[in-house]
């Protein structure tokens, strides 16, 4: 979208994911979302007198992934108490870390070569979640309330972005790619529409690159990558529309509303709460030893940058393009490089892999490579049609697994041989002069008419390709 | 047959030997809390049935030719805000009504493997907030060597349990003084181990840097039994020493402190302290040096900002671990139009004055604007307090001081007048501020007749030197 008269954005991104931990931040409770309310509780996340926090060693490794992944310095950090009142907050306040956050000084690079820089990338534990019956769904006039503990104390990393982004697109595309790098790395699910990855957009606009920061807003309630964009779009427009009309930005907090499509005023940060930051006394400083940070920097997974560029430079294929992004995302990467690998042509086995196979991107994971390369070959030496090759390629992954070439037998899938074929299209263009004749002028439009035609009187069985070849050969003769 | 037993090391002794049943013992504490209880209201709650069950479990134990811990049949009176499964557990507040722990404190398991037998809740200031346990919303706790004065606080029934003999041992929690000021003025032996010594889980904090769980008792020995047993790593407490600490045996226990070097902190003699208290800590130096000691006069000089640090940082992390009680999930609830009403009146209900106050304090202290010049500010003067007391270790093995600035008060003396209050724990203070263990052994009497104790302070880890000096005191003591 490009901004009225010049303006311009700012957009800073703080994304939570929370970590895919057997067990939550300070005690030995399942981290499962999706159970009976109040099931994985105990004396310490339900905050009860006298109960003591433990640091997971798992969240550590996990938050220190997602340091090294985004080019983080790894610090020895510690924790403190953010003390509010909260029906969902057991202890009534959140241990977090603050000043001495664990990851800090990183940045990520959008596919498009864009550089985000990362401010930091801490350690805090999730609060209950709460239900507010009656009303309109917020506490404030509500007639009660249910909260269940079992997100309470589920560990959570925030990253803060700097100030960086200057378009809806880029805040899409960092998201996009913060959250393959959180999957990649094994450290988070990166669910939005689970809440496990949740995003807080920061938005202020100003008349050009050069002036200062105007006042920010922040958007909360932003439950996918779509939304992000409109809903960022809605709030500087509604910005630009406020100064243009002479008045000004209040700094807040404001709520997506999705079905309205608008930002609704949510807290004024002009009376914001004093959280009484102070260190937390029931934990130590957290100092993990060098060697433990170098083991993990050491075992990081591939990147999905990295791994469109594998793909890329496999199949011959842009690093940027979508097809290249859908099987990174959906991990079917692996299957197309081995395949090429094997001898299979790129462009098809990405076509294939990047269509077919993602539509059963979990079957595709465990699709023989094979198989795969198998298919790809026959397509591309024109013993099958590209139809062809999908529905045998479907069998494959419906099936778990089998002989493409049985396959393509039981099916009486053959390719026509060439004599078949152009007598073929001789009789359907002597059928339709007046389209061969549009055709021979030039007019590309009907080239879809006479390969229909063929397709009708093969059964589906010619080559697509191979009927334009002959069709180009003719016009030509 | 000899007279029964009554400190623990013998009661265990003997039911080990099979000289005594746990059954007999517990019957007899009971009797004795049967006796006195009315008049002193040292408990919240009696486990009169619960104490016999765990004794005929010793006894068929026992019976059944199993080792017994070495607590064995030994009754443990527990302050107040200590959690026990199933059982109340108040901290004296009301707002903690109806609430029982699903779980077990740490040290509770531990003295229960070791064979003791928790006999009774006991009364402290509440949630442990206090110098005289007139802060309890249940009633005071009286001096049982004098009614009409208060045994100290916080934990003040402990002290009583175990100076009236309603159980050997007790459990207190000590944060600034909480376990060695009513030792002093009840006349037994209080002991604040090292931070981190003794596991927290499960003890209802007030101020997590600053609490510690240490014990009563009428011996220097009976605390080291007691120590032995509670001290030592838990997974539960993050702040717990991994490698423990040193258990004391008999050879710290025969009191021979011939060439220690022993400090007395100059600091701590000055106009606030009662001239008998003074004379008491003179004699207790003297014993020391007819022992061999070398014993001088030394300066700790940021010891004198303790008091002022310790009353921005304990209310401080005070109002942050007391605000879990918000009447939604448990305790009392006062219910209201909407959340904030709920809190508000549930909080007003449910807290005394005291806590009210620390909560205030430690909530302005920590307060953006004001935490530079107040807690932050504390946490500095922590430091060079700490900084202080490890160069005079370098110096001397121990420190002593007295417990206390005077005898135990009569009741009201300092209810009106917080400040006077908050200068009983002068003398305490400073050990909880730099994680250093410190003992109050009783030593004579004051003009009034009134207990007197003396302080004997250790740095860190330094329990072993600290029961040497505390057995050599207890043997001199007159």
């Amino acid at each position: 979208m490009i901004l009225p008269n010049g303006w311009v954005m700012v957009i800073g991104l703080e994304v939570h994911c929370e970590l895919k931990t057997a067990t939550k931040l300070f005690c030995g409770c399942p981290n499962m979302f999706g159970d009976e309310p109040n099931t994985n509780v105990c004396p310490t996340c339900l905050g009860l007198p006298g109960s003591l926090p433990v640091l997971n060693h798992e969240a550590v490794e996990l938050a220190m992934r997602i340091g090294a992944a985004l080019n983080c310095q790894i610090m020895p950090s510690t924790f403190h108490r953010k003390n509010y009142f909260y029906p969902d907050m057991p202890k009534d306040y959140q241990v977090s870390q603050y000043d001495e956050p664990i990851n800090v000084d990183g940045f990520l690079v959008l596919p498009d070569g864009f550089r985000v820089g990362v401010t930091r990338a801490h350690i805090e534990e999730d609060t209950g979640k709460s239900t507010h019956v009656g009303g309109d769904g917020r506490i404030h006039g509500a007639t009660h309330s249910l909260v269940d503990y079992n997100r309470s104390g589920v560990p959570l990393v925030e990253i803060v972005s700097e100030p960086d982004m200057r378009t809806a697109e880029q805040a899409r595309a960092y998201v996009s790619e913060l959250r393959a790098i959180l999957v990649a790395t094994g450290a988070s699910d990166g669910r939005m529409e689970e809440g496990s990855m949740r995003v807080d957009a920061n938005i202020s606009v100003r008349r050009s690159e050069n002036d200062e920061f105007g006042t920010r807003c922040e958007i909360k309630n932003v439950n996918s990558i779509r939304s992000l964009g409109r809903a960022i779009e809605y709030e500087a427009a509604r910005q630009i529309e406020l100064i243009e009309a002479g008045e000004r930005v209040i700094q807040q907090t404001r709520h997506w509303n999705e079905q309205e499509g608008r930002t609704i005023t949510g807290r004024v940060k002009e009376d914001a709460d004093d959280y009484r930051y102070f260190l937390e006394p029931d934990l130590v400083p957290l100092a993990p030893d060098d060697s433990w940070i170098a083991n993990v920097r050491g075992n990081i997974a591939v990147l999905p940058a990295a791994r469109r560029d594998a793909v890329a430079a496999a199949t011959g294929a842009d690093a940027s393009a979508t097809a290249v992004a859908t099987v990174v995302d959906l991990q079917l990467d692996d299957l197309v490089v081995a395949a090429v690998q094997a001898g299979a042509d790129g462009r098809i086995a990405l076509a294939r892999a990047s269509n077919e196979v993602a539509a059963d991107a979990e079957a595709g994971r465990a699709l023989d490579v094979a198989a795969f390369t198998a298919v790809i070959a026959m397509e591309s030496a024109g013993e099958i049609t590209a139809t062809q090759a999908k529905t045998v390629l479907g069998e494959l992954l419906a099936n778990g697994g089998g002989d493409p070439k049985a396959i393509a037998a039981k099916h009486g899938f053959e390719a026509m041989d060439t004599s078949a074929l152009d007598s073929i299209v001789d009789e359907i263009i002597a059928a339709n002069p007046n389209e061969w004749q549009r055709y021979k002028d030039g007019d590309g439009k009907v080239t879809g008419f006479f390969v229909g035609q063929v397709m009708k009187a093969t059964g589906g069985k010619a080559d697509g390709k191979a009927v334009t070849a002959a069709l180009v050969a003719r016009a030509k003769g | 047959m000899t007279a029964a037993p009554t400190t623990a090391v013998d009661i265990a002794a003997a039911v080990r030997a099979g000289d005594v049943s746990a059954a007999e013992v517990v019957e007899s504490h009971l009797a004795a809390i049967d006796g006195r209880e009315a008049e002193l209201h040292a408990c919240n709650t009696v486990l009169a049935d619960e104490a016999r069950a765990a004794a005929a479990r010793v006894d068929a134990a026992h019976a059944a030719g199993e080792t017994l811990g070495p607590l064995a049949g030994v009754p443990v009176a527990l302050k107040d805000n200590m959690c026990t499964r199933g059982i109340p557990t108040t901290c004296s507040s009301k707002i903690l009504e109806g609430w029982r722990p699903p779980y077990d404190a740490t040290v509770v398991t531990r003295l229960q493997a070791a064979g003791a037998i928790v006999i009774a809740k006991t009364n402290l200031d509440e949630f442990a907030m206090g110098s005289s346990t007139e802060n309890s919303a249940f009633g005071p706790t009286k001096n049982p060597h004098d009614i009409t004065k208060v045994p100290g606080g916080s934990s003040g029934g402990s002290a009583v349990a175990v100076a009236a003999g309603f159980a050997p041992i007790a459990l207190g929690s000590d944060t600034g003084g909480s376990i060695r000021q009513p030792a002093a003025l009840c006349g037994v032996v209080g002991l604040k181990p090292t931070y981190g010594a003794v596991s927290r889980y499960g003890l209802i904090a007030f101020a997590s840097s600053l609490d510690q769980i240490g014990p009563f008792s009428a011996t220097v020995a009976d605390a080291a039994a007691t120590l032995n047993v509670i001290a030592g790593y838990d997974p539960r407490d993050s702040t717990s020493y991994a490698d423990g600490i040193p258990t004391i045996g008999s050879e710290e226990l025969a009191g021979e402190v011939s060439g220690m070097r022993v400090g007395i902190i100059t600091e701590l003699l000055g106009d606030g302290i009662a001239d008998d208290v003074k004379r008491r800590l003179t004699e207790a130096a003297d014993a020391l040096s007819s022992a061999g000691a070398k014993v001088e006069e030394t300066s700790v000089p940021a010891c004198i900002y303790g008091l002022s640090a310790y009353y921005l940082i304990a209310p401080a992390e005070a109002s942050s671990n007391l605000a879990r009680y918000d009447g939604v999930r448990y305790g009392l609830r006062v219910d209201a139009d909407n959340i904030t009403g709920m809190y508000t009146q549930t909080r007003t209900a449910g807290f005394g004055p005291e806590v009210k106050r620390r909560i205030m304090l430690g909530t302005y202290a920590l307060s953006a604007g004001y935490y530079d010049a107040y807690y932050g500010k504390a946490l500095k003067v922590r430091s060079l307090i700490a900084r202080d007391f490890a160069a005079a270790y370098e110096k001397y093995d121990v420190l002593l001081s007295p417990t206390a600035p005077t005898t135990a008060f009569g009741f009201g003396a300092k209810t009106d007048n917080p400040l006077a209050m908050y200068l009983s724990d002068v003398c305490t203070i400073p050990s909880n501020l730099c994680g250093d263990p410190a003992i109050s052994v009783p030593f004579g009497t004051g003009d009034d007749g009134m207990p007197v104790g003396v302080q004997v302070l250790a740095p860190a880890l330094g329990e072993p030197a600290l029961f040497r000096v505390a057995a050599a005191l207890e043997g001199s003591a007159s």
